[in-house]
This record gives C-alpha cells, sequence and structure tokens, in this order.
C-alpha cells in the first residue's frame, strides 16, 4: 500500500521542530508499524537524508521502549504497543500523522525520542522494596492471597511506556503511578515501605512537572496493558491513609 | 475538590427538593423560605442556619475553585507543545467540560443569587429588593421571562454535565472506586444525580413556562 506519512522532526531538544511530509510505497500490511518506519529511513537513507529517530528495543510489546502518537492516539488505533502494531490496521491511501510522547516532563531528544528518565525517577523515589540479597526465597515462603496475587500480577504488567501520560488531557501520569503503588500494596514485601511510598512517589511526580488528575480516564484506553481505572483510586487510597499517618 | 463537591451536590439536591415546593401554591412556597429563615429557633437566631450555610457554601467555592484554578494551571504547564491532532477515545464529554462548564455555572450562580438572593431583581417589573415581590412572586415573574427560562435551562444542563463526571470523580479522588464494580456504580450514580438534581431543578422553570404554575 501507498502512504502519506506526516512526522516530527527536531534536531536536538533545543531546536524548534516541525511536521514533515513524506511519501512512501510498497507497504505490506504484514509490517509492523516500526519496520514500516524502517523501510522510510532506507528510503532516506539511499536519498541522503538524516533518518528519522524513533525508539524501540523488544519489538515484541514487553519492554516499553517504542511509543508514538498515531494519528492523535497514543500506540495508534489498536490496544497494543507500537511495535506489536501492523500495518493491516490501516489501509492503501491512507495519511497517517506521527508524533513523539507530547509532555514537559518528558523532553523531545530528537524527532520521535522522548526523554522518559521522569518515570524512573519515580520508581527511585518510591517504588520498590529493599530486600536483602542472597539466593531466592522459595516461592512460598511469603503467602499471598489469590485475590490480592492475581491484581498485583494485573498490573505488574506495566512496562511504563508513558502512553498514559502521552494520552492524558492533563499530562498526569497517575495510571503508571497507580499501576506500580496497586503492584507493591497488593503484596506483603510491599507493607514495610507502602505508606512512605506513595508519599515518595507522588512528590517526585508533582515535582517532575506531570499534571494533577482529574479521572478523565484517556490514560486508561490508551495503556496497551490494559492498566485499569482503579489504580487511580487505589493510589489515591494509599495516599490519604499515608496522609492520615502522618506520612 | 472532592469535598467541597460532594457538599455541592448535598446543597442541590435539597435545593432542589424545595424548589419543588412551587407545585403547591404560592402560600406554600413562601411559607417555606420563611421557615427556612427560623429553621433551628430558639437554639438557632433568625436566619442563623441559613448564615451557616451561606458560610459553609462560600467556604467550599473557594476551595473547589482554587482547586480548579491549581488544576488548569498544572495542566498547561505540563504540556506547553500541543499535539498537531489528538484523538479523545473513550472519555466522557462531561470530563472534559469540567472547566469551561464550572466557569459558566459560576456566572450563573453570581446572576442567581442577584436575581433572587441578596438583590432581588425582578426581571418583569424591572424592580427589586422589597418590590421585586415574595419569592413567589418573584420566581414566576423570572421565568415568565422566555429567556430566563432559557439562561437557567442552560445552566441546569452544564449543571447536570459538572454532576454526570464530578460524581464519579469524587469517588474516584477519595479512593472508593477501587474494582471495576465500584467504579461503574460510581458512574451509574453520577448520571442518576445528574438527571435528579438538573432534571429536577428545571421542572420549575419549564412549568412556568408552560403555564402549570402560575
Ligand atoms: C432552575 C434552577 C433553580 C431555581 C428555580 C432556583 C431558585 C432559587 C430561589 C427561589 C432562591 C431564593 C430562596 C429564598 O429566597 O429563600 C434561591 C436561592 C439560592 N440558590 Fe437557587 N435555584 C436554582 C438553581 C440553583 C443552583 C444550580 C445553585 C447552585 C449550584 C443554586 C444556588 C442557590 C443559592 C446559593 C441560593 C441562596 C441561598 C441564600 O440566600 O443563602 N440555585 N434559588
Ligand atoms: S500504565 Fe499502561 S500506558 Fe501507563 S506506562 Fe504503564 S503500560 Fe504504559
Ligand atoms: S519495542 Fe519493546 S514494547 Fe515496543
Amino acid at each position: 500500500m501507498k502512504l502519506t506519512l506526516k512526522i516530527w522532526r527536531q534536531a536536538t531538544t533545543d531546536a524548534t521542530g516541525a511536521m514533515h511530509t513524506y511519501q512512501l510505497d510498497g507497504v505490506s500490511e504484514d509490517m509492523s508499524f516500526l519496520e514500516m518506519l524502517d523501510v522510510l529511513n532506507e528510503q532516506l537513507n539511499a536519498s541522503d537524508e538524516e533518518p528519522i529517530a524513533f525508539d524501540s528495543d523488544c519489538r515484541e510489546g514487553i519492554c516499553g521502549m517504542c511509543g508514538l502518537m498515531i494519528n492523535g492516539q497514543a500506540h495508534g488505533p489498536e490496544v497494543t504497543t507500537t511495535c506489536q502494531l501492523h500495518m493491516r490496521s490501516f489501509k492503501d491511501g491512507d495519511e497517517i500523522t506521527i508524533e513523539p510522547w507530547r509532555a514537559d516532563a518528558f523532553p523531545v531528544l530528537k524527532d520521535l525520542c522522548v526523554d522518559r528518565s521522569a518515570l524512573d525517577r519515580m520508581i527511585q523515589s518510591g517504588g520498590y522494596i529493599s530486600a536483602n540479597t542472597g539466593s531466592a526465597p522459595d516461592a512460598h515462603a511469603a503467602p499471598v492471597e489469590k485475590k490480592k496475587a492475581d491484581r498485583a500480577f494485573d498490573v505488574a504488567t506495566c512496562i511504563g511506556c508513558g502512553a498514559c501520560v502521552a494520552a492524558c488531557p492533563n499530562g498526569s501520569a497517575s495510571l503508571f503511578l497507580g499501576a506500580k503503588i496497586t503492584h507493591l500494596g497488593e503484596l506483603p514485601q510491599g507493607q514495610p515501605e507502602r505508606w512512605d511510598r506513595v508519599i515518595g512517589m507522588v512528590s517526585q511526580h508533582d515535582h517532575d512537572g506531570f499534571g494533577g488528575c482529574t479521572n478523565i480516564g484517556e490514560c486508561a484506553s490508551a495503556c496497551p496493558k490494559e492498566i485499569p481505572l482503579d489504580v487511580i483510586s487505589q493510589l489515591n487510597k494509599d495516599l490519604r491513609t499515608a496522609m492520615v499517618k502522618g506520612r | 475538590m472532592a469535598v467541597s463537591g460532594l457538599l455541592f451536590i448535598a446543597f442541590t439536591l435539597v435545593h432542589m427538593y424545595g424548589n419543588l415546593k412551587a407545585f403547591s401554591g404560592q402560600e406554600k412556597f413562601n411559607d417555606y423560605a420563611h421557615h427556612l429563615r427560623e429553621f433551628g429557633e430558639p437554639i438557632l437566631p433568625y436566619e442563623g442556619f441559613l448564615w451557616i450555610t451561606r458560610v459553609g457554601l462560600l467556604v467550599a467555592l473557594v476551595a473547589h475553585v482554587t482547586s480548579a484554578v491549581i488544576l488548569a494551571r498544572r495542566a498547561s504547564r505540563a504540556r506547553t507543545t500541543k499535539y498537531q491532532y489528538k484523538k479523545n477515545k473513550h472519555s466522557a464529554l462531561s470530563s472534559r467540560t469540567m472547566r469551561w462548564g464550572g466557569a459558566a455555572l459560576l456566572l450563573f450562580i453570581i446572576w442567581h443569587l442577584v436575581n433572587f438572593s441578596f438583590g432581588k431583581v425582578n426581571p418583569q417589573t424591572g424592580e427589586t429588593g422589597a418590590a421585586a415581590g415574595d419569592p413567589y412572586t418573584l420566581m414566576v415573574d423570572t421565568f415568565d421571562v422566555w429567556w430566563m427560562t432559557v439562561i437557567y435551562l442552560v445552566a441546569m444542563l452544564a449543571l447536570g454535565f459538572h454532576l454526570h463526571h464530578g460524581t464519579w470523580s469524587a469517588t474516584q479522588t477519595l479512593g472508593y472506586t477501587n474494582t471495576a464494580t465500584s467504579r461503574q456504580r460510581a458512574k451509574q450514580a453520577g448520571w442518576l444525580l445528574a438527571i435528579v438534581i438538573a432534571g429536577g431543578f428545571s421542572l420549575v422553570p419549564l412549568s412556568v413556562m408552560f403555564g402549570i404554575i402560575e
């Protein structure tokens, strides 16, 4: 198929960017979205133009590196990551707009690559458990209720891609934050640091300039891992409890 | 935001119910307005209850508007470069119009208080203060002016939108919607309160316009 691509190009963080239009022919519907961009880059290379910078790593939907705003939707029209999106979701003659995640906490590095370190800083501010290293404990050493184990597992699938931030009209990272808080908060290992965790992570979130959540819900529909909105309620509940406890 | 909002929900529910006394006629409605001032006597002074409510609502309003301004400012700073193209997939229109809707409601409330409370402006006769008539007359005269009814109905539409999202949003902010079921219930409560409150309020102006109340 033949496509018209409108892509954001920006040389460096401080440079002013703009949308550029490219024509691409011979795209197969079996290609992934990133393979389609690879083909475009080969074409650009051949004509001595600077190829388009975009992020990817695993290309199998588990690392969270890829992430593009495709036709106004984070990761495009399907519930999956950009690398797992295939060209069969588009048709011949389509015009596709591709932009980087837009959030001041995610500065553009080049073209479609953004710096998502702000998510790592949130993890460093409490999204962990402190444990002595050594040999792994027996799997059944700490019993976990089935319901809690299931919920923790479901939200532990968050890959930190940042689509929730990109999709949120407020530019809030509450879904990511809620996923981490719920994941560790449901497990016995997460209890000792539970109340300091929520305060630390929320402070870091606000410090890095993410917006405040107003429960619009665009995040959950953009999330490739279908993290549900109730993690944000859990985040708020933990925050309320922590404040009552005077943390 | 959530706590002050819940207070507004309680207030509008009671206020809407009180307005329905208009269907019992002039005397009953004016009696009700009078009783509001005597409520709690002799423990409270005359208009004591009314003033407690007014102060409470004013404090809630300041808290509500302040939080709204802070959230709006944070949001605009969080994304200074806008998308060229952005689709909203699954969110309700009401959730994305809270800021404009809230501003419209604020304008409405200011006019509404000038109209019925501390100003008492009768848009039909042009009289103000005590000459505007008793609460019932003032209300009927107001809604006999068609564009007044339209303003009130538009405001009730905005109120319905605000309540639709606000109800569920408050429960979520307070951390009470930790499962898919409770989230669904909170959203249903939003629909229910929006219809009951905004719909209930609208009955009176509509009834005056159609001559059911005169
Ligand atoms: C169609 C809709 C409405 C009608 C017909 C209506 C009618 C009235 C009337 C007749 C009064 C004067 C009562 C008296 O003098 O004792 C009043 C007062 C008031 N209304 Fe409404 N109202 C409506 C909607 C609303 C809404 C949506 C709000 C707030 C969100 C509101 C807030 C107030 C307040 C704060 C007062 C003043 C109470 C006081 O004097 O302390 N009203 N309304
Ligand atoms: S919650 Fe979903 S959208 Fe947000 S970072 Fe995690 S996987 Fe990505
Ligand atoms: S490249 Fe790893 S999730 Fe897409």
